[in-house]
């Protein structure tokens, strides 16, 4: 059933889901191509979305991934799977807190994770890039050449520059 | 009809609710920009929990996988009144991102091919490809501090882009050969703190 599958697909992220939803992307993107109607097209859509949108972006994917494919229904089970297994989760460690902050598992595990992460991010930007720089344009190159100079020089904040390349786009690449 | 609207307000279960339905809302960016502002209302505004008890929260919420934001909804949600007070919470911090996205699908659509929105969602998509390319950066700089954390980045971004393996994996991976490095290596207690 179509329900049980979007809870399952998103339930996975509230699983394997470490180190914030840069790390997610990968993850998400992969449950999104699960269910056929969502190309890399509108996933890079939906991440460029995420930046300027309030909440989560695991939550604005599931909803969106959700509601594509089976409407009220399917975005409600979708984020319905991000959640309940944090839900769980974390109330299962709330009884076990000090345990868990002294835990050398969590610890030593967290030393392989936090590389990973750096890996998904990085294969987020290519994911992302795909759907972008399919025909090399000048105008979407400025754009990203702009953006990693505005954060990196100059500190700008993310909404700042994304609003900014959004009426740049619709001026210049409509 | 006062009267009852300011016991309504002083409910626990509403107070828990719009507390997280707030956040939801004026946090853009994701749960890292989140974490100050949830320090901000639970800690020195409702009194809801000590310095001390956020910071726990704070551990538990990034130590746990899932969602940053529904994890410290549900922890401080679960502090207060347990598991409906969890469920609560969490609807709350869950529920504008839920209309956001659904409202501008239904814009989205509604509008249709029109050329401008199609450049404005390029340029969006350019400049947020820069920002996850920075992230990765910064983000790098802090753990890639040896031999062993470039080699399980490397592998990690071949895996899912080169050979398309379900991202699962490498953070299974990850999770095995820090629990190996760290049996071999008691001593070297890196990996980048978090920040």
């Amino acid at each position: 059933m179509i329900y049980i599958r979007l809870f399952l697909a998103f339930a996975k992220i509230g699983v394997f889901g470490f180190g914030g939803g840069m790390a997610m992307l990968p993850m998400i993107y992969q449950s999104a191509q699960q269910f056929g109607n969502i190309s890399s097209d509108e996933f890079s859509n939906l991440v460029g979305i995420s930046q300027v949108t309030p909440g989560p972006i695991a939550v604005n994917a599931a909803t969106y991934v959700g509601f594509c494919t089976a409407g009220y229904g399917g975005a409600i089970a979708a984020t319905m799977g991000v959640a309940v297994p944090s839900f769980i989760l974390v109330t299962l460690t709330c009884y076990f807190i000090n345990k868990f902050k002294e835990s050398n598992v969590i610890k030593g595990a967290f030393v392989g994770i936090r590389p990973v992460t750096v890996g998904l991010i990085a294969a987020a930007v290519i994911y992302m890039g795909q759907s972008v720089f399919v025909d090399i344009s000048l105008i979407p190159v400025l754009i990203l050449a702009a953006t990693l100079v505005l954060i990196c020089k100059f500190k700008v904040s993310p909404i700042t520059i994304v609003i900014g390349a959004g009426v740049i786009g619709a001026l210049l690449c409509g | 009809m006062t009267d009852k609207l300011k016991r309504l307000k002083e409910n626990m279960y509403v107070q828990l609710f719009l507390s997280f339905f707030k956040l939801g809302l004026f946090t853009i960016g994701g749960g890292m920009a989140m974490v100050p502002l949830i320090q901000g209302i639970v800690v020195d505004e409702k009194h809801w929990m000590t310095e001390e008890e956020a910071v726990d929260c704070i551990a538990v919420s990034q130590g746990l996988p899932g969602v940053i934001a529904i994890n410290m909804a549900t922890y401080i949600g679960h502090q207060k009144k347990g598991i409906p007070g969890a469920v609560t919470a969490t609807l709350g911090v869950i529920l504008p991102s839920f209309i956001i996205i659904i409202l501008i699908i239904k814009i989205l659509s509604g509008i249709g091919d029109n050329r401008f929105v199609n450049g404005a969602l390029t340029g969006i998509k350019a400049a947020a490809t820069g920002l996850i390319m920075f992230s990765a950066y910064k983000l790098g700089k802090q753990v890639l501090k040896g031999w062993f954390q470039v080699a399980l980045a490397l592998c990690a971004f071949a895996a899912i882009v080169l050979l398309d393996v379900n991202a699962i994996w490498p953070i299974v991976g990850g999770i095995i050969l820090g629990l190996i490095y760290t049996k071999f290596r008691p001593e070297n207690k890196d990996g980048g703190e978090e920040k």
